[in-house]
């Protein structure tokens, strides 16, 4: 296979690793731009998820943003977001993209983080209550703890495909390793190309196995077979009524 | 400049007339491949699920499997095909099929396995043969969550297809491309707008299609 060869010979090269274009570089932008979309969408998603998953109300709110979510491309945000980018000298690369992936990163957290807190089983809230807990008390100390591992999947979940969006920021001119495909494409070189597909699907991998392993860490109480699973979508599905 | 009505606003609907033909190819391109999509996914899903079913133990490695292939970035996946299979729809076509299997595989399984197991031993006690229970009993009762994942894996693929332009196909995919080569957003929102819509159309499509097909839903609700 001539691309693999290809693919072995670029990565095999000490020049390839280092510098503004470098494989080195490219995967710290990525995992950098990747790691602030997550944060930022965090704080936006999961307080009001939070407040209203406590309340137990607002469960069409949470179905519609999961639905506008899955509905909307993240790619066509993406482009959306470049010419609003350039016009308004937020500039190529970084911000369009950032924009994009947090749009993406919001629905699991806010889905997760507000099925988790309202399925607490009543009559522990109630138990928590009667021990003389206030609302707040009663969110931090028990409904936040039990919905744990849920909402710790939701940012699993966001993490992993902001990692793996990240990779079209390159069309709008992020240096990250989708760039590596962007050139790939435009100079028809397959060890560009399988650079950065595999550079990528390594690196969602990466956070996949990173975050299994927090959530094991920070919800002990749960053997393993029971932390909550991977997919995204069937996690909704709790909404419907 | 968002306002004005010309090359540099958000959307330029004398652009949009005068591309009607290219607009109307992509809308059925797309179309066109994630039904193809959708539908392979369906009957691949269909039997890995019912051996996941049969077989207990192959759900783990099967879901593994299938969940493996759901944490590959899609472009990731196209480009790491395109060595192989080179820039056409059948690269695509393996990647977005492989994104609909677990989405449908653990809905199908979840689904048969939500059926009471009074209906089920109901069902053995009116003489039903194992193999027409699964069929007359089972899979009709799990209609709801198989089509629950239908949605979500149409709906996904919808979105997917859009990635597919960057490997050449059409769809509105080429029209979003287009626009960000030439920093024209009217393709753009044109493509990012009919994809939504399209998605939205096909969710209600399958959710009448289960009303349909459950007509006891509707009954139960009735009384």
């Amino acid at each position: 296979m001539g691309a693999v060869q290809d693919f072995t010979t670029y990565i095999t090269t000490a020049s390839h690793w280092w510098g503004e274009r470098g494989i080195l570089h490219r995967s710290l932008e990525h995992m950098r731009l990747s790691a602030a979309s997550v944060f930022a969408a965090g704080a936006i998603a999961i307080p009001p998820a939070l407040a209203l998953g406590h309340g137990k109300r607002g469960g069409f709110l949470a179905q519609s943003i999961v639905n506008i979510g899955r509905a909307v491309p993240s790619f066509a945000i993406l482009a959306l977001l470049f010419p609003l980018a350039l016009s308004y000298g937020f500039g190529l690369g970084f911000w369009p993209t950032f924009g994009a992936l947090v749009f993406l990163a919001i629905p699991p957290m806010f889905t997760n983080t507000y099925v988790g807190v309202r399925g607490v089983d009543p009559s522990i809230v109630e138990a928590s209550r009667g021990m003389g807990m206030g609302p707040a008390q009663v969110l931090f100390r028990v409904e936040t703890p039990i919905a744990r591992p849920l909402i710790l999947t939701g940012v699993r979940i966001a993490a992993v495909q902001v990692v793996a969006t990240a990779t079209l920021g390159a069309f709008v001119g992020f240096n990250g390793l989708g760039s590596y495909i962007d050139e790939g494409f435009r100079q028809q070189d397959d060890g560009k190309l399988l650079t950065g597909a595999i550079g990528v699907a390594v690196l969602a991998f990466l956070t996949e196995l990173v975050f299994s392993l927090v959530v094991r860490r920070a919800t002990p109480w749960l053997a393993p077979s029971r932390v909550p699973d991977v997919v995204p979508p069937e996690q909704v599905e709790v909404l419907t009524p | 400049m968002l306002a004005a009505n010309g090359p540099n606003s958000f959307i330029w609907w004398d652009w949009v007339d005068r591309h009607r033909g290219q607009i109307k190819d992509a809308s059925l391109e797309h179309l066109r491949l994630t039904l193809i999509a959708v539908v392979i996914g369906f009957v691949i899903s269909g039997v890995l699920a019912v051996v996941a079913l049969r077989f207990r133990w192959t759900y783990g490695p099967i879901t593994w499997i299938t969940g493996v292939l759901y944490t590959i970035p899609s472009l990731a996946l196209f480009v790491l095909l395109v060595p192989l299979t080179g820039f056409t729809t059948l690269t695509g076509e393996i990647g977005l099929v492989s994104y609909t299997l677990l989405i449908l595989i653990r809905n199908i399984v979840a689904g048969v396995d939500g059926v009471p197991a009074s209906v089920k031993e109901a069902a053995d006690g009116m003489g039903y043969t194992p193999a027409r229970r699964f069929v007359a009993v089972d899979l009709r009762l799990a209609t709801p969550a198989i089509i629950a994942g239908l949605r979500i894996a149409t709906v996904t693929t919808i979105g997917l297809v859009t990635v597919t332009g960057l490997i050449g196909l059409g769809g509105y995919g080429s029209l979003i491309d287009d626009g960000l080569k030439r920093t024209f957003s009217t393709p753009i929102v044109v493509g990012a707008g009919l994809s939504v819509a399209m998605a939205i159309v096909l969710d209600l499509g399958l959710v009448l299609l289960e009303r349909a097909l459950t007509p006891w839903a509707r009954r139960r609700v009735a009384t």
